[in-house]
């Protein structure tokens, strides 16, 4: 029989080198992917993985990619470490970019240095208010909130649909289920000419290094992880469980909703019904991929947007299917969790029956 | 007696890594007997039944049931052999009938027609009545304890272990459930009744094993015994030489006035009308077996649950009943809770963050919400040094990783140098060895002569009779008034604690 004994103390080394061999796997088990479909796996597999880190463009694509995972990440990774489950982060960043954009319309024929600080503060608003509501309904009727906040993403991407498709259409659009493009004062700058590249991927690094300070140098970090590994002594600390809970969900709601806004006033420009195309829920695997760590994070952030470069490559030189960045992407959670698992267990072979000296 | 005891023990020795929970253990239980075990929290009676049942298996020692050789690999050999067991906590699922559990708990069992009827008929045969289409959800503990014995019955078992079955029932259920226990000896089967309330074994067991550390110290039959004996028996009449302490009581630190609060946990229990007064200087010992309150009232002490009005706990004069834990520390209160890890620190967490659980505030560890790991530093090393705590540096150390007796002392340490009014412990010394539980005595003592007002909990009467200078019980969430550790003595306890609290009002 085969029995899970948790390992007494999981050793440093191991706990950061699990994304690495879990990295490493994925890549292993993609080239036997495209080797099933046909493929040569070597070419494909430094196409799709080495090849953008080559190219400067797919590199600052991924640069692109990597700033709203990495936003997002940080904030999630704070409730994670207090056991506090937001899944809803897709949600929150498209209510964040419904209301940021929406500012940048209301606007739309006035030029201001003010209008991209207004957005922002619109977008974190709307983040927080999408993230505020599986809050209070977990602080005053204990609701789980994974589900609250996994089911009210679907009602800010209909939300965002129903929108797009009316009051916040381009009168001059023919029709089409889109905002009109934001002007020059809605639009982020760029950091390099030619790129996509824009100032949200620097406050990204400022959100790293604030979490980072946040969790090892001020009291609510310190509360966040009291709560998390050991709930009974917050309380014994006099640390408030329900106000934890809010403020975990308003931030990561709020952080999800800046991503939001960037993703609007960045790299897409307008608002349409595609926008939340998945950061959200990617940023999920990000967190986890960082172990919950600021840097990790920042890392797990570059090598996740690579996967989404990389399945680009894959489908353009290789006419695979758009699922595969998906398949990348659930290759690297699974691995990432089974190593995870093994070094949090020892798996035990035993025989059926208790032997005497049990 | 002529036949062959239907189950016997010869010499069973279960041991523990650091613990013999079991030491040379013979029991006899006769056919129709109803037996008690009787011991004291941690004297080993779960351990014992676990083996009779088939969960664990002895390390030594003989078991027979009716004269063959026993030895049960699971908890499946020992039903088919003919012994059920009803746990203290249930095993039922809440969203299914009564049917469904009990077909669940039964290998080849189905649902249906056949079992509800022969539910109906054991049930009623035993006044249990149970109805099979009952959800489990909708039934109060002692329904869901009847579902749980006529399981047992279904399987017709010779013998049939109850572990504390009245902790979960009112008084009223209690006389029904005795009733039901009385008709099934009448009929052959024998009973294993643990308890440690011992009105409840007088008036309901043939026969009685008392457990004390793992050792069977006496078997006696409870009728011929009073309560106060019982007790004795339980916890030992080992002389105490108290400490001779030249108290002088000061002024009033802390008031607990009527203190009433209803369980919130399903097996916990209600507090009801407690009071006490604390004085500047001296030790209060409160004493009690462990499920009787404690937990509730440090709780309640600590300030993790709010009390019913604000003056209801007084701390110097000012109500405190409403603040949290940080705002009574604040106000110069420290406490010590039963749990070392979980409790007072986090396990994962090295000594120098476990000085921020406490205190943050009182040695300002803290500034502008972030945290002074230089001071934290200094304070950690402070108290590893003064109480001698046996540890690595304070940044590298894992609570977890440090042995009972250590981290107890860093945690004492951690709350004592905090200079408190008023201090609060629960179990200070539990599971601590001799060395370190003589330095937290003497550490306490110390404080109480410096003039703190202290308070502690605990079970173990030796450590109360050794420190406080007054001593009070607790019992089924009544405290009594308290007395003069001098004049009370252990059978007077010990018949408090069995819930006699009026004893000494009569006096």
């Amino acid at each position: 029989m085969i029995k899970l004994v948790p390992r007494t103390r999981s050793s440093r080394s191991l706990v950061v080198l699990t994304p690495v061999v879990a990295i490493a796997l994925t890549v292993l088990a993609s080239a036997i992917l495209f080797a099933m479909l046909g493929k040569d796996p070597g070419p494909a597999v430094l196409a799709t993985f080495y090849r953008p880190l080559t190219d400067h463009y797919a590199l600052t694509e991924i640069l692109v990619k990597a700033t709203p995972l990495i936003l997002i990440a940080c904030g999630l990774s704070l409730g994670f470490r207090a056991n506090v489950w937001n899944i809803g982060a897709e949600g929150q960043f498209t209510m964040g970019a419904l209301c940021g954009g929406a500012v940048a319309l209301a606007f739309y024929d006035v030029q201001g240095y003010w209008l991209l600080p207004l957005m922002c503060l619109a977008g974190v608003a709307g983040g927080m208010a999408w993230a505020a509501v599986p809050a209070f309904l977990k602080t005053r009727f204990q609701t789980n909130e994974i589900l609250t906040s996994l089911m009210l993403t679907y009602v800010a991407i209909l939300l965002l649909s129903v929108l797009v498709h009316g009051p916040l259409k381009d009168p001059e659009g023919l029709n089409f289920p889109e905002s009109r493009l934001f002007h020059d004062s809605a639009i982020l700058p760029l950091l390099f000419d030619e790129t996509r590249v824009h100032i949200g991927f620097l406050i990204a690094l400022v959100v790293v290094v604030v979490t980072h300070i946040v969790l090892w140098r001020h009291i609510f970090g310190y509360q966040i992880k009291v709560q998390g590994e050991a709930d009974r002594v917050a309380r014994f600390a006099g640390f408030v469980q329900n106000r934890i809970v809010w403020r975990c969900l308003l931030i990561s709601g709020g952080l999800a909703g800046l991503a939001g806004v960037f993703e609007a006033a960045g790299p897409v420009g307008q608002l349409v019904p595609a926008l939340p195309t998945g950061y959200g829920f990617t940023a999920i695997i990000v967190a986890f991929l960082g172990r919950l760590h600021p840097v990790g994070i920042l890392f797990g952030g570059f090598v996740m947007a690579l996967t989404y470069i990389g399945g680009e490559t894959a489908q353009m030189e290789m006419q695979m299917p758009k699922a595969v960045t998906s398949v990348f992407q659930g290759l690297l959670l699974f691995f990432l969790l089974g190593i995870d698992f093994l070094v949090r267990y020892r798996v035990v072979l035993t025989t059926r029956r208790r032997s005497a000296e049990g | 007696m002529a036949e062959a005891p239907l189950l016997s023990l010869r010499g069973v020795t279960k041991a523990y890594p650091g613990v013999v929970a079991n030491q040379d253990v013979d029991l006899t239980i006769q056919a129709g007997e109803i037996h008690a075990l009787l011991g004291e929290n941690g004297a080993g009676k779960s351990t014992l039944v676990k083996m009779i049942y088939g969960v664990v298996e002895p390390d030594t020692g003989q078991m027979a049931f009716n004269g063959k050789p026993y030895f049960p690999k699971s908890p499946n050999d020992a039903r088919a052999t003919g012994i059920g067991m009803v746990f203290q906590h249930f095993s039922l699922f809440e969203a299914m009938t009564v049917a469904e559990n009990i077909a669940l708990g039964l290998p080849g069992v189905v649902v249906g027609r056949e079992l509800s009827d022969e539910i109906i008929s054991v049930s009623e045969n035993y006044g249990l009545s149970i109805q099979p289409d009952a959800r489990i959800g909708t039934l109060s503990m002692g329904e869901r304890q009847k579902v749980e014995i006529v399981r047992c019955l279904l399987q017709q078992p010779k013998l049939l272990i109850m572990d504390e079955p009245t902790s979960v029932l009112t008084p009223q259920e209690a006389d029904k459930l005795f009733l039901t226990l009385r008709k099934l000896a009448a009929e052959g089967c024998a009973i294993l009744y643990i308890s440690h309330k011992l009105e409840e074994i007088r008036a309901l067991c043939d026969a009685a094993t008392v457990l004390r550390q793992g050792k069977v110290v006496e078997q006696c039959i409870p009728a011929d015994e009073t309560a106060a004996t019982m007790a004795q028996m339980m916890i030992g009449d080992t002389p105490v030489n108290r400490v001779a302490r030249v108290t002088r009581p000061g002024e009033v630190r802390l008031v607990v006035d009527e203190l009433s609060l209803p369980r919130i946990e399903t097996f916990g229990v209600d507090l009801t009308n407690i009071s006490l007064t604390l004085r500047s200087g001296e030790v209060l010992g409160i004493a009690g077996i462990a499920g009787n309150g404690q937990s509730e009232l440090m709780q309640a002490l600590i300030g993790e649950r709010r009390s019913p009005r604000p003056t209801t706990i007084r701390l110097m004069g000012n109500p405190v009943g409403y603040d949290g834990p940080e705002k009574r520390r604040r106000k110069r209160m420290a406490f010590i809770p039963e749990e070392r890890l979980g409790h007072g620190t986090v396990p994962v967490m090295s000594l120098l963050e476990n000085t921020f659980v406490t205190a943050r505030d009182q040695r300002k560890l803290e500034k502008a919400g972030f945290m002074n790991f230089a001071a934290a530093a200094r304070f950690a090393d402070e108290v590893i040094e003064a109480f001698r705590v046996r540890a690595g540096r304070a940044e590298n150390s894992e609570a977890g990783s440090l042995s009972g007796g250590n981290l107890q002392k860093f945690i004492v340490g951690r709350e004592i140098l905090q200079d408190p009014k008023v201090l609060i412990a629960s179990q200070p010394t539990w599971g601590v060895d001799a060395g370190a539980a003589a330095e937290i005595h003497n550490a306490l003592l110390t404080l109480a002569d410096a003039g703190t007002a202290i308070l502690v909990l605990s079970q173990d009467l030796d450590e109360l009779r050794t420190i406080s200078d007054r001593i009070a019980v607790i019992a089924g969430g009544r405290l009594s008034a308290a007395r003069p550790a001098a004049k009370i003595s252990v059978e007077e306890i010990g018949l408090m604690m069995g819930g006699e609290l009026e004893l000494e009002a009569a006096e």
